[in-house]
């Protein structure tokens, strides 16, 4: 019986192999990495630079409003949807919770293949989400939420190799998309809640095989380590979980990083380098060339783990190769990148911040309202929340407005209580209870609490605010045709601004909340915007504490769906 | 620093044998849940083994190892964890966190009619492990009686099977039936229902 089996699905295989053969591909090169055509998407940002922006711009803020669907599909899957359509020449892939990835056609919603991850039972699934896939060859490339890379055939979805990167069991998880450069695959850990050492670690594309691994902690006798006390550093957290940037020209991955742990500061006293900074990664060997912390001793939950996006600054006659980068500390961070030093430009609050009494104006290294300070035995009150004031949904670089969109939250504080805490391999090491853990509207939020907000990276000055009642969860797309894309609220809606001016100019209510990173590319002359909808996460828990504090329940559905858009009339024809 | 040996996951069998995971996925399915079953029936290391008939409990090595008395489960306080043990050559259960297991104790009045039946004396014992996510169900709230999971706030009532009272759990934590024997504690059956998190 099992021998006919085999026959059968041999038989099949080859039947499938055939047809898959067929599949037109078109290999992604570090050529078309560096450059992407404006008709596909590539990577998880749309370019090295982390912009999140196409230059696509069939669709405009004159037309937008007669955006339709053209297609949509159901993912099967529940939580969170977060990763975007990447898009490879009519090929589009996406992954969802669970670690299953559908390779689609890009023009007609057609299923290609599908991927699905077998997990662990076991598994503790803190963040069960994935920001999906990396592009390079004919393989596409996913890390795993049990501390895998995988590489799988673009045109069949068959597992090439598998590549374990740490041990679930021990608190390692993955939720990023990988980066790719110079042949090699980049991913960082989650973990920080379970007292991990956080690291970056490059394989080669080809055949798995590990090439270096830099921990975000330094060891006994590295730079930095001396900032964490006694056996501190084993356990420091310090986690990377959401892609990195890359600069063509230095061949350097700038990676931001996460807190340390446990929570509170005062359990480990010192800077605890590399936490909440942006480090520089030397992508052929993995050394550290630089690195801006742009907090110490983190003791609010303020990962600091969003890539800056690299984008030329004018200011006066100056041009600075900036780092841009709006914080969970709610300060809009303006760097500028060398080949062996970030310096540090401005900053300023976007958001209210009661935390930081001020900036040294030569480093940028904030000094701390002492009583804004969680500490063990004692309740400590700060804003923003320990969600800050932007959390991994990216922001977005428009180049011909000149305009970053941040999709921000203010009028959200919070309040922490620690407790000892003692390490148990496997499971949370926070230092903070559940119950202690509190997150308050103040008085204004009854104005409202999520934002769009749009600032002159330039001038340093704030272009426009869009309000939102609840909070603001929406990763950010904007493109050629003046417009910006986002959900993130807890009304379902993805919705289109002018990205001159905020006004917005068209919707869609959508199966569920949308957490999902859009898209954008084009086949055919037809451009399209894509965008997974599907609620769940951190957004889903964020809902909770508002409805308690507000007396409200509010009701989002689960359930991920895929939805394409295009202009839905002759103006979608070149 | 190097992370320890990673553990044995026979019931990874997709990725693990590169078996034409993906458009194979469907036809493929009867053969990896076959292959699972028999991973499972062959390991037999003890410590992994899920709760047996007649196994005590106790706590974790870290935690000392030592049998759970009955007497040491104190009313309305926050729950013991332990893990099966077994009564004849004293190995813990304990390398797999689904054996993680939540004691507590109510006045046996307090409690539903289908959670006394699992239950000694008002000791009552549930699995640790969210059904949302898998998460450990860690925290305890002294003043609703509820258990908590601390990774996405689902919520549970063990004086009513731990039933799910609030957050995204789909379902209550699993029972495990347990007597009391003088000062000792007994497991008398297998978990009411699936341990941990179910697949989508």
């Amino acid at each position: 019986m099992m021998l006919k089996m085999l026959v059968a699905v041999a038989m099949l295989a080859s039947a499938l192999s055939s047809a898959a053969e067929r599949l037109p591909y078109t290999p992604v090169t570090d050529a078309r990495l560096a450059h992407p055509e404006p008709e596909n998407w590539l990577m998880y940002r749309g370019n090295y630079s982390s912009w999140g922006y196409s230059p696509l711009a069939r669709i405009t803020s004159k037309n937008a409003h007669t955006l339709v669907p053209v297609w949509t599909f159901s993912t099967g899957v529940e939580e969170a949807h977060q990763a975007p359509p990447i898009v490879n020449n009519g090929v589009m892939f996406i992954t969802t919770p669970r670690n299953q990835i559908l390779a689609l056609d890009a023009r007609t919603g057609e299923l290609i293949w599908r991927y699905r991850r077998e997990l662990p039972a076991d598994l503790f699934q803190l963040h069960p989400t994935n920001r999906g896939v990396a592009l390079y060859g004919d393989r596409v490339y996913l890390a795993t939420v049990d501390a895998h890379l995988l590489a799988l055939d673009a045109r069949t979805g068959e597992v090439v190799w598998d590549q374990e990167v740490a041990d679930y069991l021990a608190g390692y998880y993955m939720t990023l998309a990988p980066l790719i450069a110079d042949g090699k695959v980049m991913v960082g850990v989650s973990g920080g809640e379970f007292g991990i050492r956080g690291f970056v670690q490059a394989f080669d594309a080809n055949t798995g095989k590990a090439r270096w691994k830099t921990y975000t902690v330094p060891g006994p006798g590295e730079v930095g380590h001396d900032s964490w006390p006694g056996d501190s550093w084993k356990r420091g957290g310090v986690p990377v979980w959401v892609t990195g940037s890359y600069d063509i020209e230095t061949k350097l991955a700038y990676w931001g990083t996460g807190n340390a742990g446990p929570w509170l500061g005062t359990t480990r006293p010192g800077d605890n380098l590399y936490a909440t900074s942006v480090i520089a990664l030397d992508v052929a060997n993995g050394t550290i060339r630089a690195h801006h912390q742009y907090h110490w001793n983190d003791s609010w939950d303020w990962d600091e783990v969003s890539a800056p996006l690299l984008i030329d600054v004018k200011r006066g006659d100056r041009t600075i190769k900036g780092l841009v980068h709006a914080g969970r500390d709610g300060y809009l961070w303006l760097l500028e990148r060398g080949q062996n030093k970030i310096g540090f430009v401005a900053a300023q609050p976007y958001v209210h911040q009661t935390v930081y009494s001020k900036l040294d104006a030569k480093t940028g290294r904030p000094e701390y309202n002492a009583a804004a300070r969680p500490k063990v035995g004692q309740r400590s009150e700060f804003c923003p929340s320990i969600w800050g004031g932007k959390d991994w949904p990216p922001s977005a670089y428009n180049p011909n407005t000149g305009f970053l969109y941040i999709p921000a939250n203010e009028n959200l504080c919070s309040a922490l209580t620690g407790v000892d805490t003692k390490y148990k391999r496997g499971e949370l090491y926070i230092g903070v209870p559940f119950e202690k853990m509190e997150v308050f509207p103040t008085a204004a939020a009854k104005d409202h609490i999520g934002e769009l907000q749009a600032w002159n990276i330039a001038a340093g000055t704030k272009a426009w605010t869009v309000k939102f009642p609840f909070h603001n969860w929406g990763p950010i797309l904007t493109t050629g045709g003046n417009l910006v894309f986002s959900g993130g609220t807890n009304d379902r809606y993805f919705r289109a601004f002018d990205a001159t001016t905020g006004e917005v100019l068209w919707k869609q209510r959508t199966n569920s909340g949308v957490v999902g990173v859009p898209s954008s590319y084009e086949i055919d002359g037809v451009q399209y915007i894509a965008v997974q909808s599907g609620w769940g996460v951190d957004a889903q828990r964020k809902q909770e504490y508002l409805d308690k504090a507000f007396g409200t329940k509010t009701n989002v559905p689960q359930g991920g769906v895929l939805w394409v858009f295009a202009l839905g009339n002759a103006e979608s024809k070149p | 620093m190097s992370d320890p040996a990673p553990p044995d996951r026979t019931l990874n069998v997709c990725s693990r044998r590169r078996l034409l995971c993906g458009v194979l996925e469907t036809a493929l399915v009867g053969l990896a849940a076959s292959s699972a079953l028999v991973a499972a029936a062959t390991d037999t290391d003890p410590r992994k083994l899920p709760p047996q008939l007649g196994d005590e409990l106790a706590y974790s090595s870290d935690d000392g190892g030592k049998v759970v008395t009955a007497a040491e489960i104190k009313l309305h306080t926050a729950p013991i964890i332990a893990y099966p043990r077994d009564p004849h050559t004293q190995v813990i259960r304990e390398r797999s966190r689904l054996n993680q297991i939540l004691l507590l104790r109510f006045t046996p009045k307090e409690l539903s009619a289908e959670t006394r039946a699992n239950a000694a004396d008002g000791i009552v014992a549930y699995s640790a492990i969210c059904t949302h996510a898998a998460c450990g169900v860690s925290e305890w709230n002294a003043t609703t009686l509820h258990l908590i999971c601390p990774c996405h706030a689902s919520q549970y009532d063990p004086r009513q099977r731990a039933v799910r009272v609030a957050g995204p759990a789909p379902r209550a934590l699993p029972a495990l039936p347990i007597k009391q024997t003088g000062n000792r504690l007994t497991i008398t059956g297998p978990f009411s229902g699936q341990v941990g998190a179910e697949k989508s």
